[in-house]
Order: structure tokens, then C-alpha cells, then sequence
């Protein structure tokens, strides 16, 4: 496959395709950030996961048509505002739901299930009966499409940069929050033990909800990040869901550095693969692939040492 | 297959003879259309719904899922053609009636949407179907009762039916003329194919390959490569071709794949306006989606293009927009479906009867010279007679028409040295 082209050619390529992995483990990892706090941390499987994401697309459609009519001046920058409305509207929502669904279903975490992917259905229309069925298009400032030349074959896809990033602020973000204040604190106290961290003066309702909140604001942000790179419809958080639980499962459920080493492992296998194999060959052996890895080893790469 | 017979092609004639003379009266004399319609007994003799002042027709089309992005342009062709057919008289002087239903984007629903249409509802006919998928599903039931689908979708071909008649291209029609095209005026040798992994890609890319290296000189195929549905990352596909440099990517991406596909093109570098890039897979209502900025440069091969200049295209996108509003957009498919009523009328006319069988049997050689796509004609095996158009992707989401078959193109779903 490689013999017509000389060694310099290859170099480069090689070079590319190591940042296009990098640029997957980034997008993979801010889709899977959101779900591991909600799924990792408070035990909900939350199936209406792609449709927080999709509200984040839409809340930045409207920024962005809003700006356009409004503020041409500073449309440059809007992107940014469009992130934060996107994690505010995404964790809003969240908390809304926490508190009319979830809340009560905290027993029977199968049933959370069925209701989230009940909600899934019902946003997906929602979704298709305020903006439409068909997709829209979100314009991005010119600074953010292209990509920076550095030899003659290498670029670099600057809203690959920009995704990257943005995973690594949102990560530390998250890791100091759960491992370094308080509130993190609060919410492992919660997953450990509800009723202790009860007893111990903890609001658990309170904790909840704002631990469902923030990971569905985080799914906001993601949602909006990937209007640079992916589609935004009624029904394109389905196009994420899956490898969101897959990279979340994979990692081993309740642990964050599983979820980060998951959703290197898998992106690199997938891009390296999709490099020497074709696309849906490389999709079938990844996912062979994990499904091996879990029957030997059912609770992911990564487990909390807990006292059950 | 229909029967060729002298007299019906000169009984046609008269008939639109007839109609073009009556044509100016009919506006002024409504009562009189109804007072001259033929008996309902002589008219359907096989229990449709059809009564002296309604017939009842069929929409079968996906208004949620994922598949309603496509599908919502056809519903709102064919209720236009049914609401401007009505506004003449309608058929045979009864008006058209229309039942909705939702195939919901699943093809097993499909299916049974598409029974209950036509052995509880008793409809004339079925304007539906997009994917092929869901008109695989359908036509089964169509076929066991009886019934008449107009699918407006460009499909794959390989398949012809006496109860179907297909308004959209069949492949060779989409694709053969393009790659001429593409090869004569660009000089292009290398091509890349890539598509979506189901059967329509895969059998159009089949035959653009049998083509490119058996009937054309000096010209490859230098990579092929599929996608599942729905894949939103193509980084490492785009890194292959900038290894190989095609000539040509000719590309059958579909749904929200597309969108991922050409953001990530455009912030890898790849300039479309030095990088031919052939499309069959994106009208003006994918572009909306994908942004005109991100595609501008890229040539599309379809039939019919928004931006067709002609006196009926203007007159049908006028009357589009009036009906769905200045924001609209209007692909290939959607013109497609907006034909399947008019040409169901045309053949009902001719057949002077709803009777299933009869117009099956009608339906060779009906012409429709006021498409907007210019004038098609149906062919014997029931897909349409039409041009092929390259059009160039514009900024604000438009196509240029920069090529155009000179003749119209024979349907031909069995393509011989194809398969």
C-alpha cells in the first residue's frame, strides 16, 4: 500500500493521522465527560444523554442567528457566549428533569432507563416541532474554520485544536471539582453512601440534582462544540449515544480515569484502523474488540475499590 | 409490462388535444366538469375509493424519525401537485382527497401503513416511500393488493414493477452521463468513492466503477470506502486522500454523515474550488444542514436543481414558496414527488378509468411537459425518461447549472455490463 510514496510523504501522514487520532479521543472524551458524571458517579443511565448534547447545537444556531441580526460586530467571539448559554440551558433542563423524573426513580435504576429513553423520544419531537425537521446550518466565524499550514502535506484542522482544547479545560475543570472542593466531595459522599452521607448533615436531594445538572450542562457544551464538526437535527444526538455509553461501559462505569483512558484506547484503535482498514471494517473490529475486552473483564478497565 | 398498442398513443393525443382546448373554460365552468364525469361504476370497477365528487389517495411518507429531514420536501411537493390538480377540476372531475400517513422512519411501519392505505382506506394510489429500504418493505404489499406507488427518490435501480412507478432517476441516469462529463471537461483520471454503507451507495459506486474501467480510457478507481450511517468522524478517510490526491472524490454520503463529512473537509484544507469533489447525494435541502460555505465549490449530479431556469420551474417554485413559505428549499426528490400526482392524473385521464390494473397499463408514454425539470416521459419499464444536470455548489446554498445532458436519458434499471 505504501511503496509508491516516498518516506517523507509517509512521515507526514503518519504525523496527520496521529493528530486525527488525538482530535477523536478529544471529541470522544468531552461526549462520554458529561454521561460518566451522571452515569459513573450517580448510577442513572441516562438514554436522553444525545439530546442535552443536541440542545447545546441549538442554543448555539440560535447565539449564532441572534448575533448575526444583533451584533455583527462581535460575531468573532460568539461562540464562546454560545457555550456558556449551551452549558446553562443543557444543566437547567437537567435539574428540571432530575427534580420531575429521575428523582423518583432513584430505586429502580432500570426504570430511569426506560423514562430517559422516553425523554429522548419526546425532545427529539420537541426539538422537530419548534425548529423543524430538517437540519440547521450553525455558521462559524472564519478564524475558527481551516487549518494551519506547517509543511506542504501537514495542517492542522484548527477547530481540531479548538476541540482539544476545550476537553482538556473541561477535564480539569472536572477533576478538581470532584476530587478537590467540597461539593465533590458531597457527591462521592452521596455515591457511597446516601443514607450515611444523609445522617451527616449532607443535602443528597440538593447534590443530586446538581451533580444530574452539571452533567447535562456539560453535555450542552459538548453538543455545542460539535456544531463545528458534526450535524445539528431533531434526531442527531443519536448519532452520539452510542459510542458514549460504549467509551463510559468500557472504562469502567464509576471511575473518570477509565473514562479518559477508554476513550483514548478506543479512538486510536478506530483512527488507526480507519487509516489501514476501511470505515465500516474499522467500526466492526473496534467494536469486537470491546466486546472481548468486557466478557473477560465485565466492570471496564478501570474500578472503585468499594465496600459493597 | 404495459402493453404498446398504436391506438392508445393516439387516444392520448386527442386527449390532450381536448385538454388544451378545454383548458380555458374549465376555470369558468366548474358545475359543468362535474356534471360531465363519468359514471363512478364505469370509472372503478374494482371497490376503490372513489366516489361522483372524491377520489382518495395515499401519503405515505416519514413526518418523524430520523428520516423526516428527507421526507418532509415530498409530503409538501405532493400536497401542492394535489391542491393545484384540485384547483383545475381534479381528476376526471372528481377532487383529490389525501390520507397521511407516517412511516415514522421504520420500515416494518412502512409496511403496515401502507396495507392499511390500501385495504382499509381502498386509495387509488400511494405518492411515498424515500428510502429504498422502506419501498423494499412496501412493495410486497403493494403488489399483493394491487395497488400504485409513485416513489419520487433517486434509488439504485434493479428492480421494476408493474404497480411502481419510479419519478426519481434509477443510477446509470445519475451517474454515467456526470463521470463523461467530469472526465471530457476536468481531465480527470483518479477517483476516489465515498459512500454511506447500504445498498445505494454500494450499487451506485458499483456501477461508476464498472464505468470508469471498462467503457472509459485511461481512468481508475483509486480508493473505495463506506461508512456506517451516521458517522460523524472522517479525519483519517481525509488524510487517505490527501496521500493519493485523486482527481476526483466522488462521494454518496448520506444524512447527518454528510454534514460531519464536509465541515471536517473544509478544516483539513481541502479547497473544493482546486479539489473536484462529485456528489450524488446532496440537493438544497442537505445543504441547508451542511452550510453553503462549507460545500461551495463541489458539483452535484442530479436532475432537477432549485435554480433550473424555465418557465415552469419559476412557476413551481413560486407557487412552493407560497405554499411553505420564502425559506424553503427545494431538492431533487421534492420535485420528483411533486411530478407523482400529476403523472397519476395524466395516466388516470388517459386510462379513463382508477382501475389499478388499467393504469398500470397506461402509464407507458404519458408525458408531462409543464415538470418543472423541463418534460418527462414515463418509459415502458415505468422510471421517467429525463436529462441528467451537473450543478456547482454556491455560497448561499444554490446550485449553478454548468452542464446538461443534451437529450433526455433512457431509465435503465438493468444496466447490462454493470453488474
Amino acid at each position: 500500500m505504501f511503496g509508491e510514496y516516498s518516506l517523507g510523504d509517509l512521515g507526514s501522514i503518519f504525523a496527520m493521522q496521529g493528530f486525527a487520532g488525538l482530535i477523536l479521543f478529544s471529541v470522544y472524551l468531552l461526549m462520554a465527560l458529561g454521561l460518566a458524571i451522571i452515569f459513573g458517579q450517580m448510577g442513572v443511565i441516562n438514554m436522553a444523554h444525545g439530546e442535552f448534547m443536541i440542545l447545546g447545537a441549538y442554543v448555539t444556531w440560535l447565539t449564532s442567528v441572534f448575533f448575526t441580526e444583533h451584533l455583527p460586530s462581535l460575531f468573532p467571539i460568539y461562540f464562546f457566549v454560545a457555550m456558556a448559554l449551551a452549558f446553562c440551558a443543557s444543566g437547567a433542563l437537567g435539574m428540571l428533569v432530575e427534580w420531575a423524573l429521575i428523582k423518583r426513580l432513584y430505586k429502580r435504576p432500570l426504570d430511569t432507563l426506560l423514562a430517559t429513553w422516553g425523554l429522548s423520544l419526546i425532545l427529539q419531537q420537541v426539538y422537530r416541532s419548534v425548529f423543524g425537521p430538517r437540519e440547521v446550518g450553525v455558521t462559524l466565524p472564519d478564524w475558527m474554520m481551516g487549518s494551519l499550514p506547517v509543511t506542504d502535506v501537514v495542517e492542522v484542522q484548527i477547530n481540531g485544536l479548538f476541540v482539544m482544547g476545550l476537553t482538556l479545560l473541561i477535564t480539569v475543570a472536572v477533576f478538581f471539582m470532584i476530587f478537590r472542593s467540597r461539593f465533590g466531595q458531597q457527591i462521592r459522599a452521596v455515591v457511597l453512601n446516601r443514607q450515611m452521607a444523609g445522617a451527616v448533615g449532607i443535602d443528597t436531594e440538593k447534590v443530586d440534582r446538581l451533580t444530574f445538572g452539571l452533567g447535562c450542562g456539560i453535555a450542552g457544551v459538548a453538543g455545542s462544540a460539535f456544531t463545528m464538526i458534526g450535524s445539528t437535527g431533531p434526531t442527531a444526538g443519536q448519532l452520539y449515544i452510542v459510542d458514549t455509553f460504549l467509551i463510559v461501559v468500557f472504562g469502567g462505569a464509576a471511575s473518570l480515569f477509565g473514562t479518559i483512558a477508554s476513550a483514548f484506547s478506543i479512538s486510536q484503535t478506530q483512527s488507526t484502523l480507519e487509516f489501514f482498514l476501511s470505515g465500516s471494517m474499522a467500526k466492526v473490529i473496534t467494536l469486537l474488540t470491546v466486546v472481548g475486552i468486557l466478557m473477560l473483564r465485565p466492570q471496564g478497565l478501570f474500578t472503585l475499590k468499594v465496600r459493597r | 409490462m404495459a402493453e404498446h398498442d398504436e391506438a392508445g398513443h393516439s387516444r392520448l393525443r386527442r386527449q390532450i388535444l381536448m385538454g388544451m382546448a378545454a383548458a380555458p373554460l374549465a376555470g369558468l365552468l366548474p358545475k359543468t366538469a362535474f356534471a360531465q364525469a363519468p359514471a363512478t361504476s364505469a370509472v372503478n370497477t374494482t371497490g376503490l375509493a372513489v366516489t361522483d365528487t372524491e377520489v382518495t389517495v395515499g401519503i405515505l411518507h416519514s413526518a418523524t424519525g430520523t428520516m423526516a429531514i428527507s421526507e418532509t420536501g415530498s409530503i409538501q411537493a405532493e400536497k401542492l401537485a394535489i391542491e393545484q390538480i384540485n384547483a383545475m377540476g381534479g381528476v376526471l372531475g372528481r377532487k383529490i382527497k389525501f390520507i397521511q400517513e407516517d412511516g415514522a422512519s421504520d420500515w416494518p411501519t412502512f409496511a403496515e401503513k401502507a396495507k392499511k392505505l390500501l385495504v382499509q382506506d381502498k386509495v387509488a394510489a400511494i405518492m411515498g416511500c424515500w428510502t429504498s429500504a422502506s419501498r423494499k418493505a412496501v412493495l410486497p404489499v403493494i403488489e399483493q393488493y394491487n395497488g400504485m406507488l409513485y416513489y419520487p427518490t433517486f434509488y439504485e435501480g434493479l428492480e421494476q414493477s408493474k404497480n411502481v412507478i419510479y419519478t426519481g432517476q434509477e443510477a446509470t441516469q445519475q451517474i454515467l452521463e456526470s463521470l463523461n462529463w467530469v472526465v471530457k471537461e476536468k481531465g480527470a483520471k483518479t477517483f476516489y468513492f465515498i459512500g454511506s454503507d447500504y445498498i445505494w451507495p454500494r450499487t451506485s459506486n458499483k456501477i461508476a466503477r464498472k464505468h470508469i474501467e471498462n467503457f472509459m480510457k485511461g481512468t481508475k478507481v483509486v480508493g473505495e470506502e463506506y461508512f456506517p450511517l451516521g458517522h460523524t468522524q472522517f479525519n483519517s478517510v481525509i488524510n487517505k486522500l490527501k496521500l493519493t490526491k485523486p482527481d476526483v472524490i466522488f462521494t454518496d454520503v448520506v444524512g447527518g454523515s454528510n454534514v460531519a463529512f464536509y465541515k471536517q473537509l473544509k478544516a483539513a484544507g481541502i479547497n473544493l474550488d482546486k479539489q473536484i469533489l462529485m456528489t450524488i447525494s446532496v440537493t438544497e435541502d442537505e445543504i441547508d444542514g451542511i452550510g453553503g460555505e462549507n460545500i461551495a465549490g463541489a458539483y452535484s449530479c442530479m436532475k432537477y436543481f432549485q435554480s433550473l431556469d424555465n418557465p415552469n420551474n419559476k412557476e413551481f417554485v413560486a407557487a412552493f414558496k407560497k405554499m411553505w413559505g420564502e425559506k424553503t428549499v427545494i431538492g431533487d426528490v421534492t420535485q420528483a414527488a411533486y411530478l407523482g400526482p400529476w403523472l397519476w392524473k395524466m395516466t388516470v385521464e388517459k386510462a379513463g378509468s382508477f382501475d389499478v390494473d388499467k393504469i398500470a397499463a397506461a402509464s407507458d408514454g404519458i408525458e408531462f411537459t409543464k415538470a418543472p425539470e423541463g418534460y418527462v416521459k414515463i418509459h415502458a419499464n415505468h422510471h421517467l425518461w429525463s436529462k441528467t444536470r451537473v450543478g456547482l455548489a454556491q455560497k448561499d446554498g444554490q446550485f449553478k447549472v454548468v452542464y446538461e445532458s443534451p437529450d433526455l436519458i433512457e431509465p435503465n434499471p438493468f444496466p447490462k455490463g454493470y453488474q
